[in-house]
This record gives structure tokens, sequence and C-alpha cells, in this order.
């Protein structure tokens, strides 16, 4: 028997129709969210934590590294799907750099359903805008079951 | 130097690039095997409590059984970490093998921006599992005048494999090699400021105001949408003017309008993109209120594929911040 954690609905393929939004996630950018994301994707890269070494290559600040906007990009729809869902693409292009101080305001929608190789997909388009514009957009793919509950 | 030396040159150098594609580089080997620590912190730094990734108990009752890594977590498995080093085992690029990266900053493209990753996982990993990765390069454009100055694109295909040299994921990363102009590049934001790391929000741009138009803003401030009229013959008119465009008078006050109209025209603003616009694409429309003049305003509440022309709304005075305030229009549900 599953103990399906409360805090999260769990979506199956079902309740989805194209078109339809998901609920936005706003993400404070600040300091400890980027140098804590850097390092727990062990990216050692300096501007990634080193404020003077960011300015001195003409950054304002350091800012987030790639491997952090995927897992938000990814905790973004885990979080609206529930932990049912099984995460089969994240396809990321990259705008305007996530600097502390920055809200990223997350969005998305579900732009296709399909059913491929017994499993059941959702395409999902996404983005992340922030004060100078899309910091990510992108398309994620995630695989849902069929009901609304898990099997037993 | 002309373009006749300027396209043998790209020729050599595009030569000596398309040597280095579809040469696999590899394994690169992993510190540790996937695990619970690695994965908790992770999902901390995320603020992502999906208990698939930290809960055991609720994990045992999922298809894996286990708890599993977050997909994306994918790259950081085989990162080199603060050391600089891939873990033993690893087969690095032997040194004469030439590399495309390093070709183009041989030849003055020292400028670097990611510009996709795209990440397909064909397993969940569990704690366990001991993931390598290849990469090779997939492919290169051809040279692109871009924003940044002229360059190449090159994507590379990273290849992750576990323990049984089974396939758990793949990713393409694509760069651009760019050539920086001469002239110092301004530094790409706003001059270094201190961050506070508060929140801000991008505010909407201020309308242009002057003595005749003022009314219309302060009104607005008020609560009010108002409508400029002629006290001379009583014809209404918008946007607000010095002069009565039917009988030429100077004299004028202002009516409040209802706020109720319908859409005579509209766009769907898709690009530019701009911050302070929480719709994308962004629906304007020319309402014509029912006392007959007409305005560009916002729509609120409406999917920007359900626009249509004649579409009942009803303004909404809205604060957009400490400074603004707007009539954004709304759908009047039809009865």
């Amino acid at each position: 028997m599953n103990s399906v954690n409360q805090a999260f609905q769990n979506l199956s393929f079902a309740d989805i129709e194209v078109g339809q939004k998901l609920p936005g996630l706003d993400i404070d950018v600040t300091t400890e969210l980027v140098v804590a994301g850097a390092m727990a994707s062990r990216d050692y890269q300096d501007v990634h934590h080193n404020k003077a070494n960011a300015q001195k290559l003409g950054s304002k600040d350091i800012f987030m590294n790639i491997l952090t906007t995927n897992g938000l990009v990814g905790r973004y729809i885990t979080d609206w799907t529930g932990p049912l869902a099984v995460l089969r693409k994240v396809n990321i292009k990259l705008g305007a750099p996530n600097f502390p101080g920055e809200v990223m305001k997350l969005s998305g929608k579900v732009t296709d359903k399909s059913e491929q190789d017994g499993q059941s997909l959702v395409e999902i388009s996404v983005a992340g805008k922030n004060s100078m514009g899309n910091h990510v957009t992108g398309t994620v793919v995630v695989a849902l079951p069929q009901d609304s509950m898990p099997k037993e | 130097m002309s373009d006749q030396n300027n396209n043998s040159e790209n020729k050599e150098l595009e030569a000596l690039m398309a040597e280095t594609i579809g040469v696999k580089i590899g394994p690169h080997k992993s510190w540790d095997p996937v695990n619970q620590p690695m994965i908790r912190h992770w999902a901390e730094a995320m603020d992502d409590k999906n208990p698939r990734y930290t809960d055991p108990e609720f994990a045992a009752g999922t298809e894996e059984g286990s708890i599993i890594a977050p997909p994306t977590m994918l790259q950081a498995w085989t990162m080199r970490g603060a050391s600089w080093k891939h873990a033993p085992g690893t087969k690095e690029r032997a040194a004469d093998q030439p590399y495309v990266l390093d070709i183009l900053d041989d030849h003055g493209y020292i400028g670097v921006v990611a510009v996709n990753c795209d990440q397909e996982y064909f397993r969940n990993l569990v704690p366990g599992d001991d993931i390598s990765h290849y990469m090779e390069i997939e492919g290169i454009s051809e040279q692109k005048q871009t924003g940044l100055g002229v360059g190449y694109f090159v994507t590379e295909l990273w290849t992750f494999v576990d323990q049984n040299d089974e396939k758990v994921g793949e990713m393409r990363f694509r760069l651009l090699k760019f050539c920086p102009p001469k002239e110092a590049p301004k530094a790409a934001s706003k001059p270094a400021v201190e961050s506070d790391d508060k929140p801000k929000k991008a505010l909407r741009p201020r309308p242009g105001m002057n003595k005749d138009t003022r009314f219309f803003w302060e009104g607005l401030k008020e609560g009010k949408l108002l409508i400029q009229r002629c006290t001379s013959c009583q014809t209404l008119r918008h946007p607000p003017t010095p002069m009565c465009p039917s009988c030429r008078s100077l004299e004028r006050d202002a009516v409040e309008a209802s706020g109720k109209g319908v859409i005579h025209s509209y766009v769907n603003m898709h690009h530019p993109d701009l911050p302070a616009f929480d719709a994308s694409p962004n629906p304007v429309a020319l309402v014509e209120l029912e006392e007959g003049t007409r305005l560009v305003a916002g729509l609120i509440g409406i999917e920007p594929e359900d626009v249509r022309i004649g579409l009942p709304v009803q303004a909404e005075i809205t604060q957009c911040d400490d400074e603004l305030a707007l009539a954004l229009f709304r759908p009047v549900s039809e009865k």
C-alpha cells in the first residue's frame, strides 16, 4: 500500500488536457540557491560561487549554473504532476542569467499528449522568466500513470 | 583582409574541425555510485520535496522499490568536482587528439556561451548505479553571424551508461564559440550594483504624460476611467488632445466612463517577451467603450487564443505598482 504524500496531487494521463496551463512557481534566486545548486551538482566553476571572479568576467554577480536550472525545471513539473510521474526528457534553451536578487517565474502549458511504447506521455512547454527576460525556455516530456492511483 | 582570404581561412578551419566529429571520448567515471546523501543534498538545494527522492518508505511502493535519483541530476554523477579530476578508470582524450573547442580558441573564437541542453532519460537511477559518460562532437554549424559576434555552434553528444554498459541517458549540449567584437563589449547587464538578494519585479513601462494627458492618468489613480469632452459641442474624444477635432474649441473637461465596451480589434504580442507582463503572448486590445471612444488596453482573464472581435469587456482599474494605475479589460461572461 502506498502512502501518497498529501502535499502532492497525483495527476494521471486522463486528468490532463492539451492547452492546460500549469500553476506558476516563483523561485527567489538567492546567493544560497546559486551556490547550493552549483555544489549539489559538483560544478565548481568560479562564476557560480565567487562574485569577484564573476565580475572580472563582466558579469554583475555570480549566476545560476545550467544543472540547477535543469533541476528546477524538473522540480516544477513533478511538483505539479506528483511523484508518480517519470521525467523522460528535459530540453532547455538558455537566455538571461539568473543573478541573486532575481525572481524566476516559472510557467508551463501542456502542448501534447501521446501513447508511445506503452507509455502515456505528456509534453509541456516551460518558461522561466526573470526581470531581464526568459532565463530558460524549453520542453519537458513526462510519463504519467493511466489511472489516478498507483498500483497496489 | 579580403573575403577570398577569409573564405580560404574558414575552409581550412572547418576542415580541421570536421576531423573532430564523431570521435567518442571516455569513459568518464563517477567518483561515487548513485547514493542517497548526494540525492538529498540536491533535493535540498532545489527545494524538491518529491518523496521518491528522499522517502524510502514511500519509494518502497514505487516501480523501482527504492528511492531514485532526480533524473535531472544525470550529469552531476560524473562531474569532476573541486579536484577537477575524473575518477580513476577514466579514459581522457589523448593529448594529440584534436578537439574542436581548442581549435576554435586557437583561431580567435575565444568566447563561449551555452545555448541548449537537451536531456533524455531511459531509466531512473537508483542507489548503487555506477554511472560513466562518453562524449563526442555530433555536429558543427556553418559559420554564423550572431548577436555576440561571428561564431560556430557546436553540439556535443554525451552518452551516460551504467555498470553494465547499458545506456541510461543522453544529453545534447549545444554551445556557441564566438569571436568577440574588437571593442570591449559592454557588460552584459547593468553596471555592477550591490545585489541585496531581495526579489524585485520588473515594472511596466511608464506612460508618456503631458499637460493635455495628465488628467487621464491621474483619473486612473483615483480609480476612474475618464474620457475627454469638448465643453463647446459635447463631443467625446480619446486620446486626449488640446483641440476638439469637431468644432476646434479649446474648452474641455472630462467625464467618467462606465468601463463597458467591446473588443474592436486586438493583437497577441509574442515578441519581445517583456518581463513586466505575465502573459506570453500578451493580449492587447483596441476597446470601443459604450460611450463611443476607443482606447488601447491590456486584456486580463482571457487566454490569447480566446480573444475575439466583438467580445464584451469591462474595465478593471488596476494598480500595477506604486506609481502606475491602468485600465485593463476583462471579458464579461455572456449570459
